[in-house]
């Protein structure tokens, strides 16, 4: 990045505690995100994506490593510099049902902060954030939903009053947490859309955190996408980039595999045949990089033996990539997956 | 649709007192049940705070009129010393009820006090708190409170209410702390925490009044059981002091061998039904309780 | 030939506060021996109504106003609806099995998954321990599994996708003609996914059966079906091939569905959300119930609800008036909806 990022994982790492042992959930991640950029995190379940997510909503602590905002560790400051820090970094949670009080109203949901870090003075002027903020994430009349409890609205709805919350505290960085997976698919565009406004209209960086790759490839359309695999980050690439020629074979073998909604491309799609269908326990990883015994690249006595460094790969666009192979020969995995 | 009147900040889930009102009986309609339990219990509170200020107490009564038999003049009949026992049943309540619901309130807010902020606090407090009540909840209740009633022999009614609430907050305290360890997880709640709304907020705006069922409910059934409490507790003699009160009216039942007349039958069982009925009402009217403060039933 | 499965005209309502919900609406379609059919809806659509009382599975505040379901087996039809409640043990599961989402609990948890085929094999009729433990491992080879690990396992020690896998096998336990399948691949990893996907067609390749699919995921279809229903507000709005359903539709929800999904390979094309939300089902507009978010809507849509007109392509017919001006923006060439319609 050539510009100061405005968060930055620094090789954060988080492990947690199970019966049978400690595992790593997320394993020396690092990335870097610009002030206004939209970035999707995009893997599977267990691979460390949510993780990722709450570590940067200053939510979790990082077991290892630091994370940086405006250049600052974070979890170095005290008291209110860590609770200005949070109020930068918002949270949206995946499930509609569970992220509004039940027994508040809109109005006193998103009032509460307004009052509480004096956004507004008095009443009147608190109901005109309330409702500005409503306009904001296009729930209008504002006037209507003001009085509505969650019950009474839809998924989609409810999503929009958790977003207009997180905006009430002027975020920096906005994190949503499958935001969009709970919700009717005739709709999801128009919460992409809405959190892509907010980058467009106020600066607000977003990362989505998501398992769906169609969704991640239409939300960072001009940005990026990074890919995780049990608690690594794989691949970081341009969205175009990482779609149509993924450098990472874990990449190309979720390329190959997704089903779409065309069948003619779906039913002709080939695919990236993977040597296991089996996914590590997080207990007993692996030697070497942990995607090996599926790899249809796997070397032995390379691949088994070193964890590979997300490191840049030469091509159009700046992209990096955690494979031996594909850094070796210089090439992305789909195209020696082709080739072979 | 309307526009909205627009909310206040301090405005709470039910909307003015009228429409409150009429929103309870509607839902309180819907179960039956509840609806007898409600009218039982205003029936009762009537009875016990209201009538007696129209009808003075029968402070003598009329010898030849002993143990009477039901009738026109003694709808309930009349006890040992020809006092008629409707006259004790009504002026009895008011002081049965008035311990129960100072001890229910006591008690209910020392549990949800000390549960909430034990739930919320966690780590060493929370475990000490815990084994405090847990200590608390393994004493046998109604022996500790004979021991604590002769020893500290109250000598009024809120000093009775003390000494029951003083063993009865364990187990709810209990129940709340896991009430508020599952709710701490909530998502709006983590929202909260991030958005620096303050502990306050969280306890009593985000927490608290998502168990405001389970709190209204507990206060009900402690009613429950402090009218038991007492009832025991006077029965064995332990009060040392005088009044009226159904409790005290079986006490003088069992002292005096009316147990064992069969004219007598109106005395001893007047005051047991009054306090079954009134716990039956209050059970009854705890099943209802939960629609009403359910909010999706609220409006439509 | 006659289909093995026969709906007319079901109507079923909910019992509720307000009224009832006319949660399906007037629902007619067949399914052939061998066919794969998707019945693609969102939330309020009916769609999931309608498949728990295809096996007469529909909870008490249901009730089923109108309508025939009649299934058929060689020359013996029956309508479920007039079976007496030992007939319909009989008849589900032998006849007619379903699948349920893994991930939202259809596991008794405190049993493991021995127990669960021994409770349904017995439920239906089967009380022989050895021939059902035979049967057991028989099928969880064919769903790909260790059968000695798996039916020793509770089901909170298997993964999403293992757990999918067991209640396909449970599922033809008994050789049903039909399987109905509630969102097989929602709320799974893409991998997984893409396994289970794999598997139903092999299944149906060796065994089979029909299928029915609902879903509110429009890749599934993508992937395994011959037909296509889409519901809208409790009733059908469209029916076709899906070829045609796809690249040919014919009502502006199917159309407005499609452009929804963006795809991951190839162009992306415009995607759009649906502007609005469904009607209330208790309070149904008098016209077209699609016609307060249609982008063709006419005052004559909101006089009457159109019926099912057939439209220009074969076994293809569309709720909508206007199904010619649809027809003239998309075409009928075989390319992707969301790069035919510009913005």
């Amino acid at each position: 990045m050539i510009e100061t990022p405005l968060i930055e994982l620094d090789g954060v790492s988080r492990t947690f505690k199970v019966p049978g042992g400690t595992i790593t959930g997320v394993d020396r991640v690092s990335l870097a995100i610009a002030a206004g950029e939209a970035l999707c995190i995009v893997g599977e379940s267990g691979c460390g994506k949510t993780t990722t997510g709450r570590m940067l909503a200053g939510i979790l602590r990082p077991s290892g490593g630091r994370l940086l905002y405006q250049g600052q560790d974070v979890w170095e400051k005290k008291g209110h510099e860590l609770s200005a820090f949070r109020r930068s970094v918002q949270l949206v949670h995946q499930d509609p049902y569970a992220s509004l009080n039940p027994t508040r109203t809109v109005y006193q949901t998103l009032s509460a902060p307004i009052f509480r870090h004096k956004k507004a003075r008095g009443n009147k002027d608190a109901t005109n954030r309330v409702r500005q903020l409503l306009q904001t994430v296009g729930l209008t009349p504002p006037d209507d939903f003001m009085v509505k409890y969650p019950h009474q609205l839809s998924g989609g709805q409810r999503q929009r009053v958790a977003i207009a919350r997180a905006l009430t505290v002027d975020p920096r960085v906005i994190v949503a947490d499958e935001a969009v997976s709970m919700v009717d698919v005739s709709i999801r565009i128009s919460l992409l859309n809405l959190l892509l406004g907010l980058r467009n209209e106020l600066g607000v960086s977003i990362v989505l955190i998501t398992h769906d790759l169609a969704v991640a490839r239409y939300f960072a359309q001009q940005g990026r996408i990074g890919v995780m695999y049990l608690g690594r980050m794989v691949e970081l690439a341009q969205s175009e980039a990482l779609v149509s020629d993924p450098a990472h074979p874990y990449s190309a073998a979720l390329i190959s595999a997704i089903p779409e909604a065309d069948p003619l491309i779906t039913r002709g799609k080939e695919r990236v045949p993977l040597k296991s269908a089996e996914v590590p326990s997080l207990l007993a990883l692996p030697s070497g990089c942990t995607f090996h015994p599926r790899c249809p690249l796997a070397e032995p006595g390379l691949c088994d033996v070193e964890m590979p460094q997300l490191l840049p790969l030469p091509g159009d666009t700046p992209r990096q990539v955690a494979c031996h192979v594909a850094i070796r020969e210089r090439q992305p995995a789909a195209e020696l997956i082709r080739s072979s | 649709m309307t526009a909205a009147t627009l909310p206040h900040r301090d405005e709470t889930t039910l909307p003015r007192p009228v429409e409150a009102a009429v929103e309870f009986l509607r839902v309180l309609a819907r179960r039956p049940s509840g609806l007898i339990g409600f009218i039982g219990i205003v029936f009762f509170l009537l009875l016990a705070f209201v009538v007696p200020i129209f009808v003075p107490s029968q402070e003598s009564g009329d010898i030849t009129q002993i143990y009477a038999t039901p009738s026109a003049e003694h709808i309930l009949g009349t006890d040992n010393a020809g006092r008629d026992v409707l006259n004790q049943v009504i002026q009895g309540g008011k002081e049965i009820i008035s311990v129960a619901l100072i001890t229910a309130f006591l008690t209910t807010l020392i549990a949800t006090f000390l549960g909430a902020f034990s739930g919320l606090v966690g780590g060493k407090i929370d475990t000490a708190l815990v084994g405090i009540a847990d200590v608390v909840l393994t004493m046998p209740a109604l022996i500790v409170l004979i021991v604590v009633s002769a020893l500290a022999r109250p000598t009024n009614f809120v000093a009775l209410a003390l000494i029951l609430s003083s063993l009865n907050w364990a187990g709810l305290m209990r129940q709340v702390r896991a009430q508020v360890l599952t709710l701490k997880e909530r998502d709006y709640v983590e929202a909260a925490r991030s958005l620096d709304l303050g502990t306050m907020h969280i306890i009593f705006r985000e927490i608290l009044p998502n168990m405001r069922s389970y709190i209204v409910i507990s206060f009900v059934l402690a009613m429950t059981g402090a009218i038991y409490a007492q009832v025991a507790l006077i029965i064995l003699g332990l009060v040392p002091f005088g009044g009226k009160n159904w409790a005290l009216m079986i006490y003088f039942a069992n002292t005096q061998g009316a147990f064992y007349l069969r004219d007598a039958f109106s005395f001893v069982f007047s005051p047991i039904l009054a306090i079954v009925l009134l716990q039956l009402s209050l059970v009854l009217f705890v099943n209802a309780l939960e629609d009403i403060f359910n909010p999706r039933l609220q409006s439509t | 030939m006659t289909p093995i499965l026969s709906v007319s005209d079901l109507s079923i309502d909910y019992r509720s506060r307000r009224g009832p919900v006319h949660a399906v609406r007037d629902v007619s379609f067949d399914i052939e021996k061998g066919e794969t059919v998707a019945i693609i809806g969102e939330s309020g659509s009916g769609k999931t109504t309608l498949a728990i009382s295809l096996i007469r599975l529909s909870p008490r505040a249901a009730r089923i106003t109108k309508g025939a379901i009649k299934y058929t087996n060689g020359k013996e039809t029956v309508d479920i609806r007039t079976l007496a409640e030992d007939e319909l043990r009989q008849f589900r599961w032998s006849e007619c099995a379903m699948v349920f989402q893994a991930a939202l609990n259809s596991f008794n948890p405190v049993i493991n998954i021995w127990e669960q085929f021994g409770d349904t094999a017995k439920a239906h009729g089967l009380h022989d321990s050895k021939a059902i433990h035979s049967r057991a491992e028989e099928l969880l080879d064919l769903v790909r599994l260790d059968p000695k690990r798996v039916l020793r396992a509770y089901p909170h020690e298997l993964s999403g996708g293992t757990k999918q896998r067991v209640l396909i096998a449970l599922s033809l336990l008994l050789k049903p003609q039909l399987i109905i399948l509630d969102e097989p691949t929602t709320a799974l990893d893409i991998l997984t996914q893409r396994s289970i996907i794999d598997l139903l067609a092999d299944l149906k390749k060796k065994l089979g059966f029909s299928m029915i699919f609902i879903s509110h995921d429009l890749t599934i279809a993508a992937e395994l079906a011959d037909r296509m229903i889409t519901m809208y507000a409790g009733t059908i709005v469209e029916r076709a091939t899906v070829n045609d359903l796809f690249y040919r539709p014919r009502h502006p929800y199917s159309v407005g569905l499609l452009r929804a999904v963006p795809k991951v390979t190839g162009a992306m094309g415009s995607v759009e959300s649906i502007a609005g939300s469904p009607p209330d089902l208790i309070r149904l507009p008098p016209g077209c119930t699609y016609a307060a978010r249609c982008p063709l809507v006419v005052d004559a849509c909101r006089e009457r609800e159109p019926g099912l007109l057939p439209v220009d392509t074969p076994a293809h017919d569309a709720r909508c008036i206007r199904w010619k001006d649809v027809a003239a923006k998309i075409g009928t060439a075989d390319v992707a909806v969301a790069e035919k319609v510009a913005g």
